[in-house]
């Protein structure tokens, strides 16, 4: 019982940063209709950022936000000198150009950085407190980050008139022009804001995978499991997805081991992670694609 | 017009001779290196699985990002077929072009239901799990889990005078001519038609009495086997199969390839093949030039080269390679027309 608690505690630890990639990916994709197959390498590239501005004194807190901030610039530039020319060309175009940046953050971070592992010290003290043997201070400094982070961004869409101007173009981008809403800014400000978020998702998961290029092609595909499970269109859908996931994702490893342990026939364990989220995201997709919260799209034709 | 075409296809014929010939006969003058080819092998086998990609993506509009699991499928059946069970390597190319077509078509079924971003976002995701899949504990006894499987390359038969190299240059070569042979007809026919129909107005094509699902399903496959055959190849010839050396990249390189040689053409998907190959061997080199010649502070990666020729020929050479030279073809014919 006391480990199956524990699988679950450190699941929601992880849920929180699939949680933050996961909401990065909706916002662009309520506002663009993309899937920026280049967010967990962007979110990488942040965390070595972050790394970088330790590594020359500055302490975590300080360093986070500036990193948020060159982050936030760098996917308002991304959008702007690079989607924007391709506002309406074939989905394939636009898949490759995502692949394309996804190379390009990979290698430029390899060339820049190496790619030996790098340890990045966690900016919460290790301190004992009432149920520490659950859950690591790290892990629950992680969960805090998230929930004060999506705490700000719900109040930032929900009370302010920037917020208001962004979720109108996204829901409808032409009554939205109408009004006098600069659609073609927002779009641009919501890239942004996601890079953001997936900065700080990188920087907070950076001393739990250790920090290398390759870090983040999992926890993308958890991403993706998550804003699929919650409904790729639904922001607040994608939270709960990207926690369910990650509980999800400990708590099949946890049933396996037990079966193991009791019958003896090995059928999932934790070298089988990356197979629970490839099975989570084909099954989401062909037999509920809006999720759980998403609303289902009807086409006209 | 015969007399045209009937010369055409003598000269293709001659041109094919050639290519096929002529490393052979350099190699045994001492000219090119059995290194050298390998290497034009290698680019024989990456525009085979190129040609696969572009079956798919590019004539029939369904995007994968996942075609590294096909051909890390049919590299793995060749491997573990001659490896463990002993059968002679010529006839693990049939058995699995077989399996990566149903392999194919199966994952196929589930993504009739996807279009457009949803099915690059599922074979991405398939994309990133393949070691994983390979690594597999009740597959270890097959696969050799982590180590991977050494192979042997296979000597020339019949005491034909040719080195290891020199006589899977052989093989490689007709089984790609074959295979582009078969795929050319099969895009003249009426299966080739439905398939691009369907990718430029599904719903018309569905009026006019194409099965859009089965077409759909049985492209997939099909596209599956061609990358399947090249992933058996690669084994063969590269005498070596890990479950690390089917990350992502593998999806990557095909895609790329088919994006620079050239989206839906068959010459297109040939040079391809023979740019991930260059690129994979020399880019590192390339690169390091590169950055010491611009005196850049840091060595560039040959991703980051993949990454810019893949943005820049969206923006400038959409059709790429291949439609860049037909087009260039077409504007020289029309002005020594005038």
């Amino acid at each position: 019982m006391e480990q199956l608690i524990q699988q679950v505690a450190s699941g929601l630890a992880n849920g929180a940063i699939y949680a933050c990639l996961a909401l990065a990916l909706v916002m662009i994709f309520v506002s663009t209709d993309h899937i920026n197959f280049a967010q967990g390498e962007l979110a990488m590239f942040s965390a070595f950022l972050c790394w970088q501005f330790m590594d020359w004194g500055l302490t975590f807190w300080l360093a986070l936000p500036v990193v948020a901030f060159i982050s936030f610039l760098v996917g308002v530039s991304v959008e702007r000198v690079i989607l924007r020319p391709l506002h309406n060309a074939p989905v394939l175009s636009i898949v490759v150009v995502f692949i394309g940046l996804l190379a390009i953050f990979h290698s430029m971070a390899g060339s820049i950085w190496g790619h030996t592992i790098k340890q990045f010290p966690s900016p919460f003290p290790n301190v004992h407190f009432a149920g520490s043997g659950y859950i690591g201070p790290h892990q629950i400094g992680m969960v805090v980050v998230t929930l004060l982070l999506l705490l700000a961004l719900f109040a930032f869409f929900r009370y302010t008139p920037i917020g208001l101007a962004m979720r109108a173009a996204a829901q409808n981008p032409v009554s939205a022009r109408l009004v006098g809403i600069r659609v073609d800014m927002m779009l641009a400000l919501g890239w942004g804001l996601a890079a953001a978020v997936g900065a700080v998702a990188g920087a907070l998961v950076a001393p739990v995978v250790f920090l290398e290029p390759n870090m983040m092609a999992s926890i993308l595909l958890y991403g993706f499991a998550g804003a699929l499970v919650g409904g790729i269109s639904s922001p607040g859908g994608a939270v709960a997805g990207g926690f369910i996931v990650g509980i999800l994702e400990n708590l099949v490893a946890y049933f396996g081991n037990l079966l193991e342990k009791s019958t003896g026939i090995y059928v999932v364990g934790n070298g089988e992670k990356l197979m629970v989220a490839l099975i989570i995201v084909i099954t989401v997709l062909t037999l509920k694609p809006s999720g759980l919260f998403g609303h289902v799209t009807v086409k006209r034709v | 017009m015969g007399a045209a075409k009937s010369g055409r296809r003598i000269g293709l014929w001659l041109l094919l001779l050639i290519l096929l010939v002529a490393p052979i006969a350099g190699s045994k003058l001492g000219l090119i290196s059995n290194f050298m080819v390998l290497q034009l092998s290698l680019m024989i086998v990456y525009a085979i699985a190129v040609l696969g990609l572009n079956l798919l993506t590019g004539y029939n509009g369904q995007i994968s990002l996942g075609h590294g699991a096909f051909f890390a499928i049919g590299a793995y059946v060749a491997a573990v077929l001659i490896d463990r069970y002993d059968l002679p390597w010529w006839s693990t190319l049939p058995i699995a072009a077989a399996s990566c077509f149903v392999a194919g078509y199966l994952f196929g079924l589930p993504a009739l239901r996807l279009e457009g971003h949803y099915l690059a976002l599922a074979t991405f995701a398939l994309a990133i799990a393949v070691p994983q899949i390979l690594k597999y504990r009740h597959l270890e006894n097959l696969t050799g889990g982590v180590q991977g499987i050494n192979l042997i390359k296979p000597d020339a038969p019949f005491g034909l005078p040719l080195n290891s190299d020199q006589w899977m240059y052989v093989v490689v070569f007709v089984v790609a001519v074959f295979m582009f042979w078969v795929a050319r007809n099969l895009l003249d026919s009426r299966i080739g038609r439905s398939l691009m129909a369907i990718r430029d107005h599904a719903m018309a094509a569905s009026t006019m009495g194409i099965n859009i699902a089965q077409t759909k399903a049985i492209t997939f496959g099909i596209s599956a086997l061609y990358v399947g055959v090249a992933g058996a190849l690669h084994a063969i010839i590269f005498e070596f199969v890990a479950p690390d050396s089917f990350r992502i990249d593998v999806s990557i390189s095909l895609l790329v390839g088919m994006v620079v040689g050239g989206v839906a053409s068959l010459f297109g998907s040939v040079l391809g093949g023979v740019f991930v190959q260059v690129i994979e061997k020399y880019a590192d080199a390339g690169a390091r030039l590169l950055s010491q010649s611009l005196h850049l502070p840091i060595d560039i990666e040959p991703w980051t080269i993949y990454g810019i020729a893949l943005i820049l020929l969206v923006y400038v050479m959409p059709t790429g390679i291949a439609g860049g030279l037909a087009a260039l073809w077409g504007r020289i014919r029309r002005r020594s027309g005038n």
